[in-house]
């Protein structure tokens, strides 16, 4: 059993402030979904987590498993346990999915031990069964050319190799047809239950249909305002964002 | 002549046994406390070359061509109105022309002096002769220490020797090709080896022979403030095959050392030379090389050439298509660190129709390193159906680093085809971001990124040299990261 704790958490680029005060526990087996306006500070809040050189955590913690993760390399936070499904990832030329994921593989071995190349691409491929995915495909390089659509699968088949203790899913569905989305959706539904935890970010409603949160969270101006189960996505989409808004200004 | 007057450092520790770490930088600084039986002083004057001819015993003619070429290369200046004005810095006063505990290599390394021998056995050539190679030729300052080849390439009438055997042994054949390819005059440096040249290698395939395994020389440079000169010619007679490797490295010294070898490929008709280089000199050696092959009809020179380490580098392998149909090749991986200048290209001079020419040049610039492609493709007016194709790529790691692309192509008449692409791109730091998030450290990030753009190419090696270079690269990537 494995704990991710955000704790008041405030981030800036630069000197511009962006999350002012975030807190979330979420635990193995969980799925939390964050909900949100653009500009609310959900993609800052997975870069950051993730270490990304230009955001500045300027107070709170983050704890995986008790132990601050902020003086760590954003590789060493990976290798601690955390994934991050990015929005828009980037291409390596030249680089082969196979290979990549092999190098990735690797890091996380003891220094000394060689990977097993027959056990890795058995895994390789029963991971790309699971999420329906072309053997061809392992042979492109990272991201080079693909559609939207193959790069979320591709991150989706990095993030079942790497097996993480927290994944955290930044807009996922963006890009997507509604058919990616199912494939998408189905891979993530295979992994979730058992070890892994998972903070989803979405701007819409229509991901939550595929993949059915615990818990939901809206966040506005960097921080949560409000928390429910999944009926409160259903209310979101029916009655908007506005309506988040007239209710902060009420309190 | 002084005595020798032998270098010390302090002996690196033994490095773990790896059977193909001939070429990694941190292999390649050590050296030994050897004591030279011949040694040519510091400077260079006449007596310099008379010296350096009369320990090899030469022919009164070769005398002649080395005296003519001191004179050359005295004349003429730096090429330091096109070139990097670094070339300045070199203090030819200052370098050791001549080095050597013996003219004659041996045979067997049983046979080879044990400073020399563990420098090898450390740099692991021997095991690499034993797996893959056909011959070995093993150069340790001026002279070859050890030069073999396998029986069964000798019995086929292959010869492989060092220049100075060459010489003795084959002069007809070697003063028949010798310097006809690069003339003493060709430019400074090429007047510098042909005054002072030492070591390197002499091949002759005959007709029709295909030598299935790699030829291998290995340069060493030992000694500080010493200037390396070899001379290798490769002659393939009518539709022969045959493909040399050369590896090279040094120690790091404080003080700069010289690197300047000719390397003449001479393919006659139907014949096949590949030449591969995968150089790691220690970043304070000028590497100033001049490389060229004719191709005489039907025939085909390919130069691979990985330009890792060094101070400067200046090196342009080219090609002449003499031959009807003839075709030349050059691939070229350059990477510049931090202080260090790689301004490398290539030359392709088309003679005769339908000849085909084909330039891949990929640079990597890291931090302060720079990249400077240099190309002339030529085709004259009155040549029908010859065809050029040119590919210069730059990838740029952190923003100090710089590239510069020059390319000259010169075609004329309308009966010929050219095809030129650059490219220059980037390792950003989301691309950084994004490997270091799957697990992998930064010098992963960037090794994996330079591995990628080099992919296409290095695939084209030999097993054996396409890890070398990825281990190479693997390492300067983590030297790079502050």
């Amino acid at each position: 059993m494995s704990q991710l704790e955000i704790k008041d958490l405030h981030v800036s680029i630069g000197e511009k402030a962006i999350v002012k005060g975030f807190s979330l526990t979420l635990n193995s087996g969980e799925v939390h979904a964050i909900m949100g306006p653009n500009g609310t500070g959900k993609s800052t809040l997975s870069k950051a987590i993730a270490g990304h050189p230009d955001y500045t955590v300027t107070g709170g913690d983050v704890l995986l498993d008790g132990r601050s993760i902020l003086a760590m390399q954003p590789d060493e936070r990976a290798r601690a346990g955390l994934f991050l499904a990015f929005q828009y990832p980037s291409e390596i030329p030249g680089v082969t999915i196979a290979n990549f994921l092999r190098a990735a593989v690797q890091a996380r071995m003891a220094e000394g031990e060689e990977l097993d190349a027959t056990g890795y691409y058995k895994r390789l491929y029963s991971k790309m069964d699971l999420l329906k995915i072309d053997r061809k495909f392992t042979s492109r390089a990272v991201n080079d050319g693909f559609s939207g659509g193959e790069k979320k699968r591709c991150e989706i088949l990095q993030m079942a190799m790497l097996e993480p203790k927290f994944a955290l899913m930044d807009e996922t569905d963006s890009g997507l047809d509604i058919d990616a989305l199912r494939i998408v959706a189905e891979g993530v539904n295979a992994m979730r239950g058992g070890a892994l935890g998972i903070l989803m970010i979405t701007h819409y409603q229509r991901l939550l249909d595929y993949i059915v949160p615990d818990h939901v969270h809206v966040m506005w101006d960097g921080r949560i305002v409000k928390s429910g189960d999944k009926s409160l996505a259903l209310e979101l989409e029916a009655k908007g964002y506005d309506w988040v808004k007239k209710e902060l200004a009420k309190a | 002549m002084p005595d020798l007057a032998a270098t010390t450092l302090p002996e690196a520790p033994d490095a773990p046994a790896n059977p193909v770490a001939g070429i990694d930088q941190t292999k390649g600084d050590f050296t030994y406390d050897v004591n030279y039986e011949f040694d040519a002083g510091t400077g260079l004057t006449e007596n310099t070359v008379r010296y350096i001819s009369t320990v090899k015993k030469e022919e009164p003619w070769l005398l002649e061509f080395r005296l003519k070429a001191l004179k050359t290369f005295l004349e003429k200046p730096m090429p330091t109105h096109w070139a990097t004005k670094d070339l300045d810095n070199i203090n030819f006063d200052k370098i050791r022309y001549y080095l050597s505990q013996g003219q004659k290599p041996k045979r067997t390394w049983d046979e080879v002096p044990d400073d020399i021998k563990k420098t090898f056995e450390r740099l692991g050539i021997p095991e690499q002769e034993r797996k893959f190679l056909a011959g070995v030729e093993a150069q340790f300052d001026s002279e070859a220490a050890y030069s073999n080849i396998k029986e069964i390439v000798a019995k086929q009438g292959v010869i492989f020797v060092n220049s100075t055997e060459g010489l003795r042994e084959h002069p007809e054949l070697f003063r028949k090709f010798f310097g006809k390819v690069i003339p003493t005059g060709d430019n400074k440096f090429s007047a510098l080896n042909s005054a002072v040249f030492s070591g390197g290698s002499f091949i002759y395939v005959p007709k029709g022979v295909k030598v299935a395994q790699p030829l291998q020389a290995y340069f060493r440079i030992n000694a500080e403030n010493f200037g390396q000169f070899e001379r290798t010619l490769i002659i393939a007679d009518e539709g022969a095959e045959v493909t040399y490797m050369e590896g090279c490295t040094a120690p790091k010294f404080s003080t700069s050392t010289l690197h300047s070898a000719v390397v003449e490929l001479v393919a006659l008709k139907g014949a096949k030379i590949q030449y591969i280089t995968v150089q790691n000199w220690a970043n304070n050696v000028f590497n100033l090389v001049t490389k060229r092959g004719v191709a005489h009809e039907e025939a085909t020179i390919k130069w691979i050439d990985c330009n890792i380490g060094s101070r400067l580098t200046m090196k342009y392998p080219g090609v002449v298509l003499k031959g009807r149909k003839a075709r030349g090749e050059v691939i070229s991986i350059a990477l510049a660190n931090d202080g260090q200048h790689q301004d490398t290209g290539a030359k392709m001079i088309h003679a005769a129709d339908e000849t085909t020419s084909n330039i891949v040049a990929k640079s990597i610039s890291v931090g302060q390193g720079r990249s400077t492609y240099r190309g002339v493709v030529h085709i004259p007016k009155h040549l029908k159906g010859c065809k050029n194709n040119t590919e210069c790529d730059a990838l740029l790691i952190n923003t100090n680093s710089r590239t510069d692309t020059y390319p000259a192509i010169t075609v004329r008449g309308d009966a010929n085809s050219v095809q030129h692409e650059a490219s220059v791109s980037k390792v950003s730091e989301e691309q950084i971001f994004y490997m270091q998030q799957r697990g992998l450290t930064e010098a992963q990030a960037m090794s994996l990124s330079v591995n990628g753009f080099v992919n296409d190419l290095a695939s084209q090696f030999p097993m054996e040299y396409s890890v070398e270079l990825k281990r190479l690269i693997d390492l300067e990537m983590e030297g790079s990261v502050g």
